[in-house]
């Protein structure tokens, strides 16, 4: 069973090793003409001020919020829709109260504004 | 030993390459299809046709000098491609190509989940390309990024759970047997689901026209705008290659994966001429010619319509669909 893992645990070792490996030659290879200028962050031309990482707006953890809510619970279905066929009856019901008490908090998620952006 | 880890590593590599040559004249196609579209030629100047821009533009990349801003916070600044690259890459290991064990890694048994789950790990690498370059643009450009695509997955996963309630495999050869013992592919079986993955794809991949993280005429480059040389190479080669992931799981849910049309037509059982996997990557790069006249016909989004119609259109659909598909398998 779990010796169908170990290709993708290969391949996800040749992976990140195939992405050091380009970096590194890359590193022997490029052109290295720098300038103080070089290094600056680009802000069209003008020095920045401040630190970049300012305050953002809150909309941004809102939908991150809800996106644990919503994807937790879809991860739920996987298994319930691979077992469907035994299930049956039983299985569909079951799902669609849970499916009612998920579509109950997206209205209100809805209702109180957190899906609009402007 | 020799069928544990030889065998396996010697594919990965030829897959590993078959991917990158891939991109590289993905790349190419893209330009010409665009310059097509636009009534110009593309580019034309290496090679005939331009056909070895394809190998140019690699070998620039790599000479090209690579700057780490000096506000830069400098391991996450370079960890960030890498984060970004490998799971578009490990996707492939569990890709079946074809219908024998021979041309494909891995068959594991939650191929679709693995791939959901591995695909979903590049986020990170956008959000901390963003963060670690300390500059505005790549910063709001990534949190816009990472808001997008964490919006579409909700739809794009819940979509494929009504696709598996109707095979009842999460195996990725499974879900393609079940197209061939169907005689059907699912695309005619779930249109809904098609056109929801569909367009839940070409957010995922930032694409035309939900490209707003790397938008130029506001954030200048988007999230990798302070990035140069390899590493804005590594973040290049992972949206392509996410662009051929996005195909792939396309065909293998919907559009029979390496089976030819209509499977079990005898009328058309002269198409067996064509091998599996040149069915499969013939289809894999009609559905990458759609992404570049997509991009190339739509004009892009605003950022508010983006979000609400991940939220307000695609998940409500998402649900119905899944609710629709579990009524008709229970009564059916």
């Amino acid at each position: 069973m779990l010796d169908a893992y170990i290709p993708v645990f290969l391949f996800i070792l040749v992976a990140i090793g195939f992405a050091i490996f380009t970096l590194m030659v890359s590193q022997l290879v490029h052109t290295k003409r720098y300038n103080r200028v070089k290094f600056e962050p680009y802000e069209c031309g003008i020095e920045p001020e401040t630190d970049a990482r300012d305050r953002y707006s809150v909309r941004y953890y809102l939908v991150a919020m809800l996106f644990v809510i919503f994807d937790v619970e879809t991860v739920f279905m996987f298994p319930w829709a691979v077992v469907m066929d035994e299930l049956a009856l039983f299985g569909l019901i079951e799902m669609l109260v849970f499916l009612f008490i998920l579509v109950v908090g997206y209205v209100y998620a809805w209702r109180k504004g957190a899906l609009d952006w402007a | 030993m020799l069928e544990t880890i030889v065998v396996p590593l010697a594919k990965i590599v030829v897959l590993l390459n078959a991917v990158l040559v891939a991109v590289t004249f993905l790349v190419l196609m893209e330009r010409k299809v665009i310059a097509w579209a636009q009534s110009r030629l593309g580019p034309m100047r290496v090679g005939p046709y331009g056909i070895l821009q394809a190998i140019a533009d690699p070998i620039k990349l790599i000479l090209k000098e690579d700057i780490t801003p000096r506000k830069a916070d400098k391991y996450v600044f370079t960890l960030a491609p890498i984060m970004s690259l490998v799971p578009a890459l490990v996707v492939f290991a569990v890709v079946p190509f074809g219908p024998d064990p021979f041309y494909y890694l891995s068959d594991i048994n939650v191929g679709l989940l693995f791939i959901i789950s591995v695909t979903s790990i590049g986020v990170y690498g956008i959000i901390l390309g963003g963060w670690a370059s300390n500059s505005k643009y790549p910063l709001l450009a990534s949190l816009r990024a990472s808001a997008q695509l964490i919006s579409y997955e909700i739809a794009v996963t819940m979509t494929l759970v009504s696709v598996i309630l109707t095979t009842g495999t999460l195996s990725l050869v499974g879900i393609v047997e079940a197209q061939r013992e169907g005689g059907l592919w699912f695309a005619f079986v779930q249109p809904v689901a098609l056109m929801l993955v569909f367009i839940g794809g070409l957010a995922e991949t930032n694409r035309a026209p939900f490209d707003l993280p790397e938008a130029e005429t506001e954030l200048t480059g988007g999230f990798h705008t302070e990035y140069s040389g390899m590493r804005f190479s590594l973040f290049f080669l992972a949206e392509y290659a996410n662009m051929i992931v996005i195909s792939a799981i396309v065909v293998i849910m919907f559009f029979g994966g390496w089976l030819q049309p209509f499977p079990n037509v005898p009328a058309l059982a002269f198409l067996g001429f064509v091998p599996p996997w040149i069915w499969f990557i013939g289809k894999i790069f009609l559905f990458l010619y759609v992404f570049i006249w997509i991009r190339a016909t739509l004009p892009r989004y605003r950022y508010d319509q983006l979000m609400a119609l991940g939220w307000k259109v695609l998940i409500p659909v998402a649900i119905g669909n899944l609710v629709v598909t579990g009524i008709l398998k229970v009564a059916l």
